[in-house]
């Protein structure tokens, strides 16, 4: 795979049923191009929380994802209020998701760590109201 | 231990995956909360839940989980089930609750994994 792949994927808002196909979509492309099961992993995991957060607390937004020899990079835009306190927001623990969030199996406050944990490389742009753009790298 | 010790050590009862129970599960995650299941879990791990939405399926398919098990009695729905079936992934259920499940498995040798 000496080209890059460039993936993209409209993420719809309130449809929590489907958040994650995207993730899905991206893990099984990985495994075809034989991508080492390691990094597999890392992408699946940040994308995963980060089109949950999307999903959650933006209306949606759009996921990049690209492929190349030596990294996948994942560029996730959203349209949603932004993050008034990104330092905050990488606490684990805290959360600003609602009750009806939580008894769905998330706002544990763990996406952000999350997606830190499992990436090389994160960089968190966000204007409120305006939206965030959250680009993760994996190495490979 | 394999997943058929684990349901034997559970009373549980197969839902999905019949012929998958001779996999070998090293580790197991107790969580309703799925982002704290996505921080900590390891390889070949099962999972145990109270959770049934199709979210449990998904972050199993993302950690590649060997088995989940619903614990406290829950029933999933058809559609989860049947996306459990799409990936290959053994559904368990056990009348225990949470606690009990984890300690009958623990007490049988399986580990949370390192800390």
């Amino acid at each position: 795979m000496a080209d890059v792949i460039t993936l993209s994927y409209e993420i719809s808002p309130d449809d929590f049923t489907r958040a994650g196909e995207a993730s899905s979509d991206v893990k099984s492309k990985l495994k075809q191009l034989g991508v080492s099961p390691e990094a597999i992993r890392k992408v699946s995991i940040a994308m995963y929380e980060g089109e949950i957060n999307m999903v959650i607390h933006a209306k949606g937004g759009k996921i990049t994802v690209e492929i190349s020899p030596e990294s996948i990079v994942m560029i996730l835009a959203d349209r949603g209020p932004g993050i008034p306190d990104v330092e905050k927001a990488m606490q684990a623990g805290w959360s600003t998701a609602p009750d009806e969030v939580r008894s769905l199996g998330f706002g544990a406050g763990m996406g952000l760590p999350n997606m830190k944990k499992y990436s090389d490389e994160m960089e968190v742009q966000t204007e409120l109201g305006v939206g965030t753009t959250v680009t993760m790298v994996v190495k490979i | 231990m394999t997943v058929k010790d684990a349901m034997e050590v559970l009373g549980a009862r197969v839902l999905v995956g019949e012929e998958h129970l001779d996999r070998e599960v090293r580790s197991a995650c107790g969580s309703d909360m799925m982002s704290d299941v996505l921080a900590f879990s390891k390889d070949h791990s099962i999972l145990l839940t109270g959770l049934c939405n199709p979210q449990v399926i998904r972050t199993a398919e993302m950690l590649d989980i060997v088995c989940i098990i619903f614990v406290r009695g829950k029933k999933p729905d058809e559609t989860i089930l049947e996306m459990a079936k799409e990936r290959d992934l053994v559904v368990l259920e056990t009348g225990h609750r949470m606690f009990s499940s984890c300690g009958l498995l623990y007490q049988a040798g399986l580990d949370g994994g390192a800390f």
